[in-house]
């Protein structure tokens, strides 16, 4: 006989269950103040487990930390909402897109907006994001052409990387988006290793690592929080849990940690975890860590805290793992719906604008799709030139893969 | 016109999948995005959107089928008013035209290829100075050259700062650079192989010093899915300009998990560049070349040679190309391969074999990642003979890849099958005795040269 006994999470909820976040405990909004920029891990654990939200259930933005925002003007908040409802246009367009057979694969972080736009909002020409694949609003909000993205989803000669790299993965140097790694988590490491060089170079330039809860199991993420312990580097390491990876419940990444950010503690890094469906939570967290860093204090984590409301990917069907009224049950609501309450309370907005922003994006993203579509896609395919397969293997071309490249006949 | 509508592969890996339910009947008329079908894939079953505006004209495979093979006519689409017939005619649409209209291969020849020229210009001019100089010392000298002469190089791994190095490699480099720059790092190869990687997209050149390549097992993602990859996935936009080395092979009595060479391993990978040098000049003149080349290499290097010593050109810039082997010893009975530790086997097998009248040729690649295929060739076709040396495992290995090679494009000049002289199928033992049999031996190649020769 032993007493021994193991443990499996499970999810609140399964598909023939209501959804259930009763176990989600969500401290009042503005309940916790902004910590001193110097602020140790030890120091961190209130923040580490708790949740900076400045958004109120009356959409009100109030606390210490929309104190450190201080008078928002009209149109940041606007650039806001705009920069998300681009990304929702263009998550609807892409994934019509990939069911119409025109590319492959596409994958939406509808409900994850506010995190990437807001982020990408703060940083500056030359900070250098390493992201997972689901951070395309880093691109929106750093106004990446919309005609790349797309012609990456659709392998046309509008696509940046000629057909080399999956429709999703982009990779956009000037725009401060390093290539995505398929390979889950390499990516948190070598961000690291970037920040270590613009400090050994003193650009005055950071570097953002990105990773899901479920990649945080990745040895990449243990070895990214230990190398930036040791040598403190100007990096600000985030940690969207949006609570599944692919079907799998984050208690299975988290096991009885208390929460992701408080495992930075134990590397004896400052964490903080936030409302991530909060877009002044976004901003105000994002601008502190990153002024952090630029600082010269070093690491910061951040577990943005949200809801993953589509699929995984086009290739997935949630219905099979989970309760389908999941994402209208979460409850820290919908970004867009939240900042859009705000505006309104604020004066800045209205239902009328805000149907004609939504109308006004969708048809801008309709029409460069549109375009972008004329250049081929999977349906009407306008295959890119092989000459293309041998580019970029080394920095030039090496004498076997010209040869090769003429034996093709290019 | 009619056009067809074809069974979509709504994910990357799918080739056939069951019509589930039709949503729309003959006779209906759809727009671009609505939901028409209901299919489903072996992971999923997902909603299928018209592409064009028109009328369904007819359903050809009916809901409920299953195995429909992607890019099967399952309806076909009419304008209005127009027939259903009018489609019969057309033509189910090409294939798209991906594939390279590729020149015939090359075409069957009736007199063997003439041989290469190789490069054969020696590695320094006639009459320089040369000092005596340990392979440890060369690399030492290499690594201080580049950083004195460029601020972007730094070297990281275990022990290289204040112990420097486990092997001694890093002498004085911590004294003369700093901690900036010759940087102690944590157990973890993953690790700060990642931070290498990191640091070299962020424009610096690291060398990242293994402790050996056997640890660096560990990092064989950062090195190949990132190192090696990103330059080509990112469009040509971020690469890696960084050397990877360590020490590489079977030391003395270390077992099974410390003792692999990893030559074939990497020589496999494109995006990398891989150097296994033998001697102390090509140590230091490889070094040097890495470090400034704008690819990631890994650099090869072996705990039993790094305290033999070598004559060293005297020179202050002293480089050796990659992709250029080495003639150690001209022959003209058999054409003897080597590179890295295999290179002594190699020679002395040669020198014994001299006593029994037979002139072996040996040859150093030096760099197996380019190989200098035009040495090989040119010897092979001079002496018809080949053997080839090397520690690592016999399945494929080097001397495998030399062997299709020479096949290829010398056939005609052989006359004898190449023999491969490899470490045995079988994990390093640790026993002294035992470890000597499962290496090569000088033996082995004197055996394989005698069998090629026919003595």
């Amino acid at each position: 006989m032993t007493d021994a006994k193991l443990s499996f999470p499970h999810p609140p909820s399964r598909p023939d269950q209501a959804p259930d976040f009763s176990g989600i405990v969500i401290p009042e909004a503005g309940s916790l103040p902004v910590p001193p920029v110097d602020i140790t891990a030890k120091d961190c654990w209130p923040f580490a487990v708790g949740l900076i939200r400045v958004l109120d259930d009356d959409n009100q933005a109030v606390g210490p930390w929309a104190d450190y925002l201080g008078d928002i003007p009209a149109e940041t908040l606007q650039l806001g909402l705009r920069d998300m409802l681009k990304m929702r246009a263009i998550d609807k367009r892409l994934q019509n897109a990939q069911r119409q057979g025109k590319t492959s694969f596409y994958l939406q972080c509808t409900g994850e907006e506010a995190i990437g736009c807001g982020f990408q909002r703060q940083l500056e020409q030359g900070d250098m994001n390493f992201p997972t694949y689901r951070q395309q609003t880093l691109l929106v909000a750093a106004d990446y052409p919309l005609e790349s993205l797309m012609g990456q989803l659709y392998s046309n000669e509008l696509d940046p990387l000629q057909g080399r790299q999956l429709p999703i993965m982009h990779s956009a140097r000037d725009y401060g988006f390093f290539s995505i790694s398929g390979n889950l988590g390499t990516q948190y490491v070598q961000a690291v290793g970037w920040a270590m060089a613009c400090a050994l170079r003193g650009d005055g330039k950071i570097a953002a690592g990105w990773i899901g809860d479920g990649a945080t199991a990745s040895n990449d993420f243990h070895s990214a929080l230990l190398s930036a312990s040791v040598y403190q580097p100007p990096v600000v390491l985030n940690v969207v849990n949006n609570q599944w990876a692919i079907s799998t419940y984050t208690g299975v990444a988290a096991g009885k940690s208390e929460t992701y950010a408080a495992r930075a503690l134990g590397y004896g890094i400052p964490a903080l975890r936030v409302d991530g469906n909060d877009y002044l939570a976004v901003l105000a967290v994002s601008r502190w860590a990153i002024e952090r860093a630029r600082a010269g204090y070093g690491p910061t984590l951040i577990e943005w805290f949200t809801y993953r409301a589509a699929a995984h990917s086009t290739s997935d069907d949630p219905s099979a793992y989970r309760a389908r009224n999941e994402a209208d049950a979460w409850p820290l609501g919908d970004p867009v719906a939240r900042l859009k309450a705000h505006m309104i309370a604020r004066g800045d907005w209205n239902d009328a604008r805000h149907t004609q922003a939504e109308a006004e994006l969708l048809d801008k993203v309709s029409e460069v799709q549109k375009r972008v579509e004329a250049h081929g896609t999977f349906v009407n395919p306008k295959p890119i030139s092989p000459a293309e397969i041998f580019r970029g293997v080394y920095a030039d071309l090496p004498e076997h893969l010209r040869r090769q490249r003429q034996e093709m006949g290019y | 016109m009619a056009t067809e509508i074809l069974m979509p592969a709504l994910s990357p890996t799918m080739e056939e999948g069951t019509l589930a339910k039709w949503l729309v009947k003959e006779g209906d008329t759809v727009s671009s995005g609505d939901i028409i079908a209901e299919i489903e894939t072996d992971k999923a079953t997902m909603e299928f959107e018209a592409v064009d505006e028109g009328v369904i004209g007819k359903i050809l495979v009916a809901e409920g089928t299953e195995n429909v093979k992607v890019n099967t006519a399952i309806a076909v689409l009419v304008e209005d008013g127009e027939e259903v017939g009018d489609v019969a005619a057309s033509a189910p649409a090409p294939a798209p035209d991906t594939a390279a209209p590729a020149s015939a291969p090359a075409e069957a020849k009736s007199a063997p290829p003439d041989a290469p020229k190789p490069d054969t210009s020696p590695d320094w001019p006639e009459g320089t100075p040369m000092k005596q100089q340990t392979v440890r010392e060369a690399l030492r000298d290499a690594m201080a050259e580049e950083m004195r002469r460029d601020e972007d190089v730094f070297l990281m791994g275990e022990e290289v700062a204040e112990y420097q190095g486990a092997y001694k490699i890093s002498q004085g480099l911590l004294d003369e650079f700093g901690s900036k720059r010759v940087i102690d790092t944590p157990i973890t190869e993953h690790g700060f192989a990642g931070i290498g990687v990191g640091a070299a997209f962020g424009g610096l050149k690291p060398i990242v010093e293994f402790m050996t390549f056997n640890f660096a097992m560990q990092a064989i993602d950062q090195i190949i899915n990132s190192a090696a990859k990103t330059l080509y996935m990112s469009g040509g936009q971020m690469g890696a300009p960084m050397v990877f080395r360590g020490p590489n092979g079977a030391a003395a009595r270390v077992g099974a998990q410390h003792s692999q060479d990893y030559a074939a391993w990497y020589a496999q990978i494109p995006g990398l560049k891989v150097a296994m040098p033998y001697s102390a000049s090509d140590a230091k003149g490889l070094l040097k070349s890495a470090i400034r080349d704008p690819n990631p290499v890994i650099f090869l290097e072996n705990e039993i040679l790094y305290g033999r010593s070598f004559d060293v050109p005297d020179i202050a810039d002293y480089t050796v190309p990659f992709g250029k082997a080495r003639i150690w010893r001209e022959g003209s009975d058999v054409t003897i391969i080597s590179f890295g530790i295999g290179m002594s086997y190699a020679l002395e097998a040669a020198e014994k074999l001299a006593e029994d009248g037979i002139n072996a040729e040996v040859i150093d690649l030096r760099t197996l990642r380019p190989i200098d295929y035009d040495t090989v060739l040119a010897s092979v076709m001079k002496t018809n003979r080949c053997v080839t040396v090397e520690e690592g495992f016999p399945v494929g290995s080097i001397g495998n890849h030399l062997s299709a090679v020479i096949m290829e494009r010398a056939f005609d000049y052989l006359d004898a099958p190449v023999i491969n002289c490899t470490g045995k199928d079988v994990p390093m033992p640790y026993a002294a005795n035992l470890e000597k049999l499962a290496l090569t031996t000088t033996d082995e190649v004197i055996a394989a040269v005698k069998q090629v020769t026919y003595r």
